[in-house]
């Protein structure tokens, strides 16, 4: 029998910036925060001397265990799901601070589009340019709205970055100013202004200059290392919640976080969530923490099996459409669009770098492509990054060269200096057919069923695929490369999860028939579960986490709201008679 | 050309050592086929490698590397097997050593015999199931349990097609059979020949490019043929430089102090 501790105001699931932002600011506001992670404490003294790819990258020592639990994979209905049993196949990031201790720092806003897709794309093309199996949905949110949340989040983040001509209107400029480009940031951006784009380079989380922010936090400069993307900064100077908002909430005195601490089920009676039971890993102890509200802040794919095994929403059916929990996950093989080039005269230093040091361009994003005349929705976010190559995992050699033996070792030597590559992030919509549910043959360590993601390739992917890969290919031949190698398109899903790329299945909107949460990330079915994360996504956005900060910020001000002003939804309900 | 000439006299110059190595597999009595008798220790008589021990109290060995011992494989053969399989992915050429010379071996030996050779953190509940993603690690076997089955593998297909073992062949008649294995033409049991084989030449990478703390890299030279610093505490004052810069390596010996 679970233990039943003493009640707090908020249990928070999940110590990353979903749920780290909210901790802050509900403790700083005098709320009694318990947060429950379930992997290990982590602070900058974790990091500092810890630039070892063997560890980090290929052994991924901050990520999830997949012995406790996975996910399992299939590409359509009638297949059977096999389990991604290991970290290779399927990872998120583990220990105080989630993903966003190991990310690469990219900190894009989500556009317009990204949060009214439907009636958007209805305005510019009509109601025909959407396929009849997407299931294209507008978030109950609009830019302008949530704008004020993405300023706040970039300012405790310190985001540097510089005006983008062609990106959403902001009401402040970036807190920082932009880093300082190496030479292959330096040539794409002269292609892309060339080829009449507008390039800058890409707002970042890796700090130009130190930082102090609005809660006393300082972030430091970056220094270029290369160990940014799968480790934490060596230096402070990655803005993640270890260094921001998890310090914020400790100040306080009303934060404790709970590691080693794996939450099972929201416990709930007549449509009210009283607290969270989870296990002691280090002794298998069950506990029992009630809260007035309870917060889920995991990732998408946490996220989604806690509201599945706590039976709470109307689980997503893709047969009928109908139904919430687990619609929509997406972002599992985002179609993108690239090229990659082979110089032979010049040689880069791609051994420098960060995470998020780059050039971009916004001129064929989703708010700027005109879609008339193309087989599909949205636009690609360009991107080239210089992340800092590690001898390991950068082996670059032309279409054709064998995999091992003597001309493969000859040409990764000599490729190692001489391959760069552009491509577009882009999004990745929901369809009728791609979703997630609870598996029927495969149970995690406490034989609780896994989480089952069922997805396919579409046309859609395809087109955009095809028509984002021409585009970069201009821009590499601009760029002077010698072999230029134009990406494919995605064939089928290669059947694995990570990069904190996958999104959906508790997704916002404004109808309680097509969506699980309105717009302060508050469960429609449960006025005091808040469940925020990725996961709220109805399509996967390119570059999601700066979205992601914004969306945190007001479910933040939303459960402060419902906590102070007496209970009840946030959000007036809408009925948008859109077909399931 | 002049570069393949150096090479060849460097593979002479190895002989010697590969020599001794395979009499001493056979006076140890291995290869004779269970007549190991007293093990080891009888087998130490005919040992070359034995002849620099002294009793002096003064250490005038020459200096070893003790961690160049195996600490997972427990067969020789095995090992001799896995030793020929890696220089064969890596080899040595004129840009510099191959697997063996960057300790590539002992480096898959040391992995194998911790947590990543027994898949601690990995899913390893049945049933497994036949797929068609082929990259997928669908069986319940470690990876230590995998190497075994597939170095012994690669070894009977040579003995069974060659009528010799996998170590003594060209090397053009071993890259025959690691590319069967490759190819999924070689039956394992429990696991897949491509499994094994993908597992096989990745961490030869790693064992090529990893810090040299975990036993590969020697001397940093896998990051020197690829002009990789290594562990450089940053770049702040060099990201905007045009021109490649070649830096001196550093380990994380170097830089944790």
């Amino acid at each position: 029998m679970a233990i039943k501790l003493d009640k707090v105001d908020v249990v928070v699931v999940g110590t990353g910036w979903a749920g780290g932002i909210p901790s802050a600011e509900l403790a700083k506001k005098g709320y009694k925060v318990v947060a429950l992670e379930r992997g290990r404490d982590h602070d900058h003294s974790d990091f500092v001397g810890s630039k070892d790819e063997l560890r980090y990258a290929s052994r991924y020592e901050i990520m999830t265990d997949n012995s406790i639990s996975t996910v399992t994979a299939r590409g359509t209905l009638d297949e059977e799901a096999f389990p991604l049993r290991t970290q290779s196949e399927n990872f998120e990031g583990n220990n105080v601070g989630g993903s966003s201790v190991h990310w690469s720092g990219v900190t894009q806003r989500g556009r317009k589009f990204d949060l009214q897709a439907r009636s958007i794309t209805i305005d510019k093309y009509g109601e025909d340019k959407i396929p009849a199996d997407m299931n294209l949905q507008d978030m109950g949110i609009t830019y302008e709205e949530l704008e004020p949340y993405f300023d706040q989040f970039e300012k405790t983040a310190g985001t540097s970055g510089e005006d983008d001509p062609m990106g959403p209107p902001r009401s402040d400029s970036y807190p920082t100013g932009p880093m300082r480009p190496s030479y292959p940031v330096k040539l794409f951006k002269e292609a892309a202004s060339k080829l009449g784009y507008h390039p800058i380079m890409i707002p970042s989380a890796n700090l130009s200059e130190q930082y102090e922010n609005p809660d006393g936090e300082t972030i430091n400069a970056c220094q270029y290392c290369s160990f940014c993307m799968m480790y934490g900064c060596d230096f402070g100077a990655k803005s993640d919640p270890v260094a921001t908002v998890i310090r914020t909430a400790k100040k306080t005195g009303n934060y404790e976080i709970r590691t080693e601490s794996y939450a099972r089920r929201v416990i709930h009676k007549d449509g009210k969530a009283s607290g969270v039971l989870y296990v002691d890993m280090r002794t298998g102890m069950e506990y029992e923490q009630p809260a007035d509200v309870v917060v889920l802040a995991g990732y998408t794919i946490s996220n989604t099996h806690l509201m599945l095994l706590s039976e709470i929403g109307k689980p997503y059916d893709p047969k009928t459409g109908e139904g919430v929990i687990g619609k929509n996950s997406a972002g599992l093989a985002s179609p993108g669009g690239s090229a990659t080039g082979f110089f032979e005269d010049k040689k880069f230093n791609l051994f420098m770098g960060s995470g998020s040091l780059g050039g971009t361009f916004s001129d064929l994003d989703s708010d700027n492509i005109d879609n008339s005349d193309l087989g599909f929705i949205g636009g690609g976010i360009c991107e080239i990054r210089q992340r800092g190559s590690g001898p390991i995992g950068s082996n670059p050699v032309p279409q054709g060269t064998p995999r091992w033996g003597k001309e493969f070792k000859e040409k990764s030597l000599h490729y190692a200096n001489r391959m760069l590559s552009v491509g577009f992030m882009s999004p990745s919509f929901g369809w009728k057919f791609n979703y997630m549910d609870l598996d029927p043959n495969y149970t995690d360590m406490f034989n609780d069923p896994l989480l089952r993601i069922t997805h396919s390739v579409t046309e859609q992917d395809k087109k955009f695929s095809e028509y984002f890969s021409a585009r970069a290919e201009e821009i590499m031949k601009e760029m002077g490369a010698d072999i230029i190698e134009k990406g494919n398109p995605p064939q089928e899903w290669r059947h694995t999860q990570g990069y904190g790329e996958t999104s959906g299945g508790v997704i916002m909107g404004d109808d309680p028939k097509t969506s699980a949460v309105n717009n302060y990330s508050q469960v429609w079915d449960m006025d005091n579960l808040f469940v925020i994360g990725a996961s709220a996504l109805p399509h996967k956005i390119p570059q999601q986490t700066g979205t992601l900060g914004a969306l945190a910020y007001r479910a933040a001000e939303g459960i402060d709201k419902y906590l102070s002003d007496g209970s009840g939804l946030l959000v007036e309900k809408k009925s948008n008679a859109i077909k399931a | 050309m002049s570069d393949q000439k150096k090479q060849e006299k460097k593979n002479e110059d190895n002989q010697p050592e590969q020599e001794s190595r395979r009499r001493f597999l056979k006076n140890s009595g291995l290869v004779a086929g269970g007549i190991v008798g007293g093990g080891l220790l009888g087998s130490f008589i005919g040992n070359p490698f034995t002849k620099d021990i002294t009793t002096s109290n003064k250490d005038e060995r020459p200096k070893k590397e003790f961690t160049e011992t195996r600490m997972f494989f427990t067969r020789f053969e095995d090992f001799f097997v896995l030793e020929a399989a890696v220089e064969r992915i890596y080899p040595e050429d004129g840009n510099g050593p191959g697997a063996i010379g960057l300790g590539v071996p002992y480096f898959i030996d040391k992995q194998l015999a911790g947590p990543y050779g027994s898949n601690k953190f990995d899913y390893m509940k049945g049933p497994v199931q036949e797929v068609k993603v082929a990259s997928s690690y669908q069986t319940l076997m470690s990876r230590g349990e995998v190497f075994i089955e597939g170095i012994r593998k690669l070894n009977a297909e040579s003995l069974r097609s060659q009528d010799a073992k996998f170590y003594d062949l060209e090397g053009e008649q071993q890259d025959e059979i690691l590319k069967a294995m490759e190819a999924g033409e070689i039956g394992l049991r429990g696991v897949k020949g491509p499994t094994f084989f993908n597992l096989l030449r990745q961490m030869t990478i790693e064992g090529a490019y990893a810090d040299p703390l975990y036993g590969g890299n020697k001397n940093m030279m896998g990051w020197k043929m690829k002009e990789h610093p290594g562990i450089r505490p940053g770049y702040s004052d060099l990201i905007e430089e045009e021109k490649f810069q070649i830096i001196e390596r550093m380990s994380l010996k170097d830089y944790q102090g």
